[in-house]
């Protein structure tokens, strides 16, 4: 049964953070290509702003989740939302807009996007330097074991306090986001904007205030993404390329335009990153001794290395393309 | 004074001019309908007076207002509706979210104007959680003119709203657009099917080549020979 | 039609020249051409990404993964061969895998056709999908057995010992098919998508790159790579450099006369009246998708062949080497600077942005120091240590910023395309 919960540790959990990391990423990639039409291709350095920004405010005050008994970084988390979320609006009025206001091309907007990637890596990189560093300042990680109630399973399934922490968030985030929309004013006219800006406009949608509206929640949920990430392993300045292809793919695998698809795409990713990097031979290991001699298993069944998991979101994208290039729920925009 | 009045305008695309004077003029109570051969001018007119393209001569007013040039959402405020002749709904949200984004500019009378809308168009209340996309051509149009209601606007624009419906629809919707006119929105439509629009008109508008060619009364217009054997197909 | 004398170009080219010469007679003379040859290095990437996206409109995020992939190419044609490999069993080993390779591929393929002898097709396709992942088990674990073998008795498998163009060619090839797979996918979808495509698979290709140790050493690097020309060795540094110089001109010359032909050719004006208006393109008869992705192909493979002549030069192969700023984003600053769709401006932007480049690092260091003496004079301000490396950060945020500035403020870049009224 070890090898139970060693399956249980290294895909459910592990795939589970990823997803939940990656569908809040795409929600936010979806929501901007909905209502701006372009793929926002700085959004994997917003979730770096927003850790970094905690790990500052950590760094000034690393006491203060004491007196809660939560970690710091989670206590200063809605500081830096904030400010994400203000720095994502401000980024849009000025680099985006003034483009948007000259009717270019979409493509000429995501290069825009990438020359903001840049600035903000610069800047994230001469704060914080090139190094990782943990968001742990004061305190210790909280690592809650688990023990299966099976005789076999000797060892404990293994969560920590900031995975524990980000599954909570995730769900937040996914049922305030489906409130959002489905009950508000602003959210319903954000869908309208996204199915047809131009009859938004003639029914007195104010289309700036929504475009701004999709930026605070975009950067908000960015800032989220990228501290939980840094929480779970470590702050690490240089992670947005190898961010930016999952949450592009979990978008694209959900539907562009489609924010209930993106959270689904995450968890698709995030999933099918961990099924391939995980040995398979562990699990058959205990039925060695039923298999034909002939059979001789390699010890590493594998799909992919581990230094190799970004070909797993490619190739979903790519088949996804090739075969169903509107994502799993029909999204709005090819 | 007029309701809506709009002089000499002159405007187009990209610094083609597609209209080259076209005068219309409706009161309060009354319905206006411009009729014509296709690339007359008549759509654009009406995107003209909406503030969706440039208008480089002349005036439009609004009560004596003039708002010529003014962008869509602040006309919307300032009481006009419009309902596009093509996407003109929301596919996605459903029938009752389509209503609600026409009263976004108040949503205090969402409730009010809500239960007149249904009472205007009894077939949508059944469906009111569907998608709009999945509604029929017929339905969709009646949303469109809902949504546009929803705002309460005292003059409401429709860009042919009678395009590819089945003639039974057809009679529908000049029925709905005679009740609506009844509760005193004024209204201001171009329609191909010249004949039977012109018989609810107050007055009517025909255009060619971005020109008025005549303006008169609907009736006068019909009874008038030029005019049937130029447009109305004898 | 005008035939005035260009003054823009005219100008801007003096200038460039004065800049040159003044490098020259600051910075010695085997610094200076050691600059202009990787200038011409980025010249011939800036042609394939002005064709992309100045021509055909298509972003190429990925500049850096068909560089790497040229830049294999070449090590891997002119490395001399690595008799401890050639010498054993592990050749032979290498391609038995390789023949299973091809054996699963084919079967795969042929159970993907079993519909056609009356299989259904949900059968089918699930037993295709089994069957590739079974095969593909069986083929990557016996590859890693082999590659393990390699690496732990030879080290690497090394070259091939061939000359220099070979590799420079193949790299061009390489390049070429890997553009034609992302173009085939991507080419009828959003140009969004290619932008993402691009992006995924140059940091895929470097990963490859990068753990590849029986392949390309990963980490250890590879040099000293063999050039095409009499080396530093025989005729020191200056004078080597100028020949290969001279090489990489000749290269940018034929590459420059063959894009103005095909530009002005009945090609490059349907080329341009897709990438104008797609719909009335569309609508008198003109196969989008087949043009689309014949230019993108050309420029991938342009792509490769200057990344190949880039690596030769350095003389060194390190995946690590490669990086999405100074392979990809550097170059997208010199053709959207330059300007797109104009052959000139794209060299003169590759040249003036990559002086600027080069120059950038010793002033970024410089203004860092500066700050670092006022800000431990003024405010007793506590340097961190890695000063150095956050400079340098400084380029990646001017590199943005220049980005941002030139698309709102000069979008058609210093020397614009000049589509001819008609030919």
């Amino acid at each position: 049964m070890n090898e139970l919960v060693f399956f249980l540790n290294n895909v459910v959990v592990s795939g589970a953070v990823a997803g939940s990391i990656y569908a809040m990423g795409a929600i936010g990639v979806t929501l901007v290509f909905s209502i701006m039409r372009f793929a926002h291709f700085a959004h994997a350095d917003m979730m770096t702003l927003g850790a970094l920004l905690v790990l500052a405010l950590t760094t000034l005050f690393p006491e203060a989740g004491l007196a809660i008994g939560l970690p710091t970084a989670i206590v200063m988390l809605p500081v830096a939302m904030v400010i994400t979320a203000i720095a994502a609006v401000g980024i849009d009025r000025v680099f985006y807009r003034p483009l948007r206001a000259h009717k270019v091309k979409p493509i000429v907007i995501v290069i825009g996007s990438l020359g903001v990637t840049l600035m903000l890596q610069g800047l994230i990189r001469l704060f914080a330097g090139t190094s990782a560093q943990s968001l742990y300042i004061a305190e210790r990680k909280a690592i809650f074991r688990l023990e299966m109630p099976f005789e076999l399973a000797s060892r404990p399934v293994i969560i920590t306090e900031p995975q524990v922490i980000l599954f909570v968030l995730t769900l937040v985030a996914v049922v305030g986001l489906h409130l959002f929309l489905s009950r508000s004013r602003l959210g319903k006219a954000m869908r309208a904007m996204s199915d047809n800006p131009d009859l938004a406009r003639a029914s007195g949608i104010n289309t700036d205030t929504i475009v701004a509206v999709t930026w605070i929640i975009a950067g908000g949920l960015a800032a989220v993404a990228g501290t939980l990430l840094s929480l779970d392993v470590a702050f690490k300045p240089d992670l947005s390329f190898f961010l930016l292809l999952p949450i592009f793919a979990a978008a694209i695998v959900g539907g562009v335009g489609h924010p209930y698809g993106a959270i689904a795409g995450g968890f698709v990713i995030g999933f099918a990153e961990t099924l391939a990097v995980f040995n398979w031979s562990v699990l058959l290991r205990p039925l060695r001794d039923s298999f034909p001699t002939w059979l001789e298993l390699p010890n590493n069944l594998a799909l992919v290395g581990t230094e190799y998991k970004i070909v797993v979101p490619f190739f979903i994208l790519v088949a996804i393309l090739v075969w169903r290039p509107t994502g799993i729920f029909k999204g709005k925009v090819i | 004074m007029a309701l809506l009045e709009a002089s000499d305008v002159h405007g187009g695309y990209g610094g083609m001019n597609i209209l080259n004077g076209v005068n219309i003029a409706i009161e309060a109570d009354q319905i206006g309908v411009i009729v014509g051969p296709n690339g007359a001018g008549k759509s654009t007119m009406l995107k003209a007076i909406f503030g969706l393209l440039e208008v480089n001569q002349g005036e439009i007013r609004l009560r004596g207002e003039p708002i010529t040039n003014l962008a869509p959402n602040k006309l919307v405020h300032k009481g006009m509706g419009f309902v596009p002749q093509e996407k003109n709904i929301f596919p996605s949200l459903s029938l009752q979210e389509n209503l609600e984004m026409g009263t976004y500019i108040r949503p205090n009378n969402f409730r009010r104007m809500l239960e007149q809308i249904y009472d205007f168009f009894p077939p949508l209340v059944e469906k009111r959680h569907q998608p709009a996309g999945e509604l029929s051509g017929g339905q969709r149009q009646m949303v469109a003119m809902g949504r546009a209601l929803m705002a309460e606007p005292s003059v409401l624009l429709l860009d042919e709203p009678t395009a590819g419906l089945s003639p039974m629809y057809m009679n529908e919707i000049f029925e709905r657009v005679k009740t609506i006119n009844a509760a005193g929105v004024g209204i201001l439509m171009v329609e191909q099917h010249a004949k039977q629009a012109l018989a609810i008109a107050h007055k009517g508008f025909v255009l060619a080549a971005g020109q008025n060619r005549f303006t008169d009364t609907g009736e006068a217009l019909l009874n008038d020979p030029d005019v049937a054997k130029s447009f109305l197909g004898g | 039609m005008n035939r005035t004398l260009p003054v823009r170009e005219t100008v801007l080219f003096s200038g460039l020249l004065v800049a040159v010469v003044l490098i020259y007679l600051s910075m010695g003379s085997a610094y200076s051409t050691r600059m202009l040859v990787e200038a011409a290095c980025y010249a011939i990437l800036a042609l394939g990404l002005t064709i992309q996206w100045g021509y055909a409109g298509q972003f190429n995020a990925g500049v850096m993964g068909f560089v790497a992939l040229g830049g294999f190419a070449a090590m891997f044609f002119s490395v001399p061969t690595n008799p401890d490999f050639w010498n054993t069993d592990l050749p032979g080993q290498l391609g038995i895998v390789l023949l299973m390779l091809v054996v699963s591929i084919a079967l795969v393929f042929v159970a993907s056709r079993l519909d056609r002898v009356g299989l259904p097709k949900r059968l089918r396709t699930i037993v295709t999908v089994v069957l590739a992942l079974v095969l593909y088990l069986v083929v990557i674990s016996a590859l890693r057995e082999v590659t393990g073998e390699i690496e732990s008795q030879a080290g690497f498998i090394g070259g091939l010992g061939l000359p220099a163009w070979t590799g420079w060619i193949v790299g061009g090839a390489l390049a070429g098919g890997l553009g034609y797979f992302i173009g085939h996918i991507c080419l009828g979808l959003r140009s969004d998508y290619l932008a993402i495509a691009t992006l995924g698979i140059a940091e895929i290709i470097k990963a490859f790159l990068k753990n590849s140790d029986w392949l390309t050493r990963g980490t250890a690097t590879v040099s000293p790579l063999p050039w095409p020309t009499p080396g530093p060795s025989e005729l020191g540094f200056t004078l080597s450099r100028a020949l290969y110089l001279s090489i990489t001109a000749v290269l940018i010359a034929v590459i420059f006369f063959l894009l103005h032909r095909a530009y002005h050719a009945p090609w490059g004006r349907m080329i341009r009246a897709i990438r104008d208006n797609e719909v009335s393109a569309a609508a008198m008869g003109k196969d989008i998708n087949r043009r689309r992705l014949e230019i993108f192909v050309l420029g991938c493979i342009l792509m490769g062949i200057g990344g190949a002549v880039l690596t030769s030069f350095n003389g060194l192969f390190d995946p690590q080497g490669y990086l999405p700023l100074n392979h990809t984003f550097l170059v997208l600053v010199m053709v959207i600077l330059g300007g797109p769709g104009n052959n000139l401006g794209t060299i003169f932007g590759a040249v003036l942005v990559y002086i600027i480049w080069i120059m950038s690092e010793p002033l970024a260091l410089f203004l860092m120091q500066g700050a670092v003496t006022l800000g431990e004079a003024w405010f007793g301000w506590d340097a961190p240590s890695n000063l150095d490396s956050r400079a340098l950060q400084a380029r990646v945020f001017v590199i943005g910023l220049l980005i941002s500035l030139v698309l709102r403020y000069e979008p058609k870049g210093l020397i614009p395309e000049k589509v001819p009224e008609h030919d």
